[in-house]
């Protein structure tokens, strides 16, 4: 692995049958990113993600993620990275604590460990008064913020962030992304996948895939001059329409996608 | 009117879902509830569809009581909810027979209604539902919801978590229907789907905070509006945020939007302090505020930090489904 990159994929590729799902996929991340992940719907974002997280075992190609290689060790990457998804992230019927444990456990962090953590991050989110509260009960915003906490409690070199901000109103959502920044200024790796485009311009840098493939990536300014127009929005339909074409051209149209989330 | 309510209310435990909710839709029109998870869209719809019992004030659609007169309502509006709904083990086919029968019609007898929305998913008519794309799923959701010819047409998040190009063509669909002169009820997320409507309501926590066109929403905006750029957006974010002067700022899009506590003040007095903080290509203008703006702006309403922290600590708890 070059020093800087905890992702390094190259020629990765998936396929379903004779459906080639993520077809010969290359790109790097560096330590510290923000990094984008776009697509429209059945593009095969939801297929890498799999793959990187440890979940799938890709047909060909090669990858690393957080110095470990995604073919001959992919039970090991699941340690290194932290996920989280809107759909499914905290326990509602448990408490905070309980959740905080849960994770801890589940990320293998000591007994000792997870009491320090446990306190560290109540402290820091100004959850202590309501540490025993169900989860279900709490406000979608702190939620969020705990979601994302219990994702990084083991400290991992990257994190995994699958749509973490859908239907989540325009406050939160920013807040939310004060955390994204925080976690980035530390030195964690973000791979993000959103709907909102306007979330695009808040990343280092964007890949969007097409059809299976990654058609564009570069900085969200780098991209807009490049398609010659004045947001994320615009890039995006036009290279996924460009992608439709395509797809129709050869008379077929792909199943709906399995995900993880 | 198509629809009218007055002092809509629904509670279910401690969590007030909708409070005192009020409108009036009328005929033909494309009528948008804009608001994130929680702010009672969906049981604003169960409420005047028939599928939930207020627990205050009234509503009338199509001249219809939807408590006392919910078995003609319901032969009469469309419904289209916000989680796929079709049954996936029935082919495409199969699935919108089942619902012109169960409406005690033909699918050739409304297939004109329908043709345009169809006629996309007409090849794959031997397919199982389940096994459709989203965009797919979407339009035969769509031409079910229409296959009895109803009066009004609800759409309850009808692009939630659907990529950008699919939501702008479902868009193009509902276009196509305005034709037909329907009156179109619809429920969506994104800010920027505002603008595919006649009018829309802001919701928030249960509540209504503004009803107006599009355009003419930002007019309850208060005070004035600026957009900031520089060449690190963090380092502008954390610079701004150390602001005495400083009302609200947020992130939106690749600018940050600025407002300042003063009434009245210098653009260039900002530049120059951005600039001594260590900040290069720093760029100030006036803009317009748009939809989602206004909508942080009445979030934060009544509180004089404003602010990203202002609203979360008294959030609702819980969602509404």
């Amino acid at each position: 692995m070059t020093e800087n990159n905890v992702i390094e994929v190259s020629e990765l590729t998936r396929k379903f049958g004779d459906f080639i799902a993520v077809d010969h996929v290359s790109f790097d991340v560096k330590q510290g990113e923000i990094f984008g992940f776009l697509g429209a719907n059945g593009a095969g974002k939801t297929t890498v993600i799999r793959m990187l997280t440890g979940l799938l075992v890709p047909t060909s190609g090669f990858a690393t993620v957080a110095g470990v290689n995604l073919f001959t060790h992919a039970e090991s990457i699941k340690k290194k990275i932290g996920y989280m998804s809107q759909k499914f992230s905290l326990y509602d019927d448990l408490t905070v604590t309980e959740n905080i444990r849960f994770y801890g456990g589940i990320y293998g962090l000591s007994g000792s460990d997870i009491r320090n953590k446990t306190g560290e991050l109540l402290n820091r989110l100004g959850l202590t008064g309501v540490h025993d509260r169900l989860i279900r009960d709490l406000p979608l915003g702190w939620k969020q913020k705990l979601a994302f906490s219990t994702a990084v409690i083991h400290d991992p070199d990257l994190v995994f962030l699958d749509e973490p901000t859908s239907g989540v109103d325009p406050v939160t959502r920013r807040q939310f992304w004060d955390l994204i920044y925080e976690a980035s200024e530390r030195g964690t790796t973000v791979f993000v996948t959103t709907h909102y485009l306007d979330e695009a311009e808040y990343c280092d840098r964007i890949s969007i895939m097409v059809d299976g493939r990654i058609d564009a990536l570069d900085t969200p300014g780098g991209l807009k001059r490049t398609f010659g127009v004045s947001d994320m929005d615009e890039v995006f339909v036009t290279l996924a329409r460009s992608g439709k074409k395509r797809t129709q051209g050869q008379g077929s149209d792909k199943p709906a996608e399995g995900g993880i989330s | 009117m198509s629809v009218t309510a007055r002092n809509l209310r629904k509670n279910f435990g401690d969590i007030e879902a909708l409070r005192e909710v009020s409108f009036d839709i009328q005929p033909g029109e494309r009528f948008g509830f804009i608001g994130a998870d929680g702010a009672g869209k969906t049981t604003l719809f169960r409420l005047l569809i028939s599928l939930l019992l207020p627990d205050g004030g009234e509503a009338r659609v199509i001249g219809l009581d939807p408590v006392a007169d919910y078995i003609e309502l319901r032969q009469k509006i469309g419904y289209m909810p916000g989680n796929f709904s079709l049954y996936p083990d029935l082919s495409v086919e199969e699935n919108l027979t089942f619902f012109a029968t169960i409406f005690n019609t033909t699918v050739a007898d409304n297939y004109l209604l329908i043709r345009d929305i169809y006629q996309q998913i007409e090849p794959f008519k031997k397919r199982r539902a389940g096994a459709l794309s989203g965009g797919m799923k979407q339009k035969l959701a769509l031409s079910c919801a229409l296959i009895h010819q109803p009066e009004i047409l609800f759409l309850d998040e009808p692009t939630t978590g659907v990529d950008a190009v699919s939501r702008r063509e479902f868009w193009d669909m509902l276009d196509k229907l305005k034709t037909t002169g329907l009156t179109v009820v619809v429920s969506t997320p994104y800010m920027e789907e505002a603008s595919r409507c006649d009018r829309i309501a802001l919701m928030h926590r249960g509540q209504i905070l503004d009803i107006n066109t599009p355009e003419g929403i930002s007019e309850n905006f208060e005070g004035e509006l600026w957009a900031v750029k520089a060449d690190q957006r963090y380092p502008l974010l954390k610079a701004l945020r150390s602001s005495p002067y400083a009302k609200s700022i947020y992130t939106f899009g690749d600018e940050i939007h600025y407002t300042d506590r003063r009434d009245a003040w210098n653009p260039e007095e900002l530049k120059s302090w951005l600039e001594s903080q260590g900040l290069t290509q720093v760029c100030i203008e006036k803009i317009k505020p748009s939809v989602e703006d206004t909508l942080i702006s009445l979030m934060n309403h009544g509180d004089i930090d404003g602010g990203m922290e202002s609203t979360e600590t008294n959030d609702e708890p819980g969602k509404n489904r």
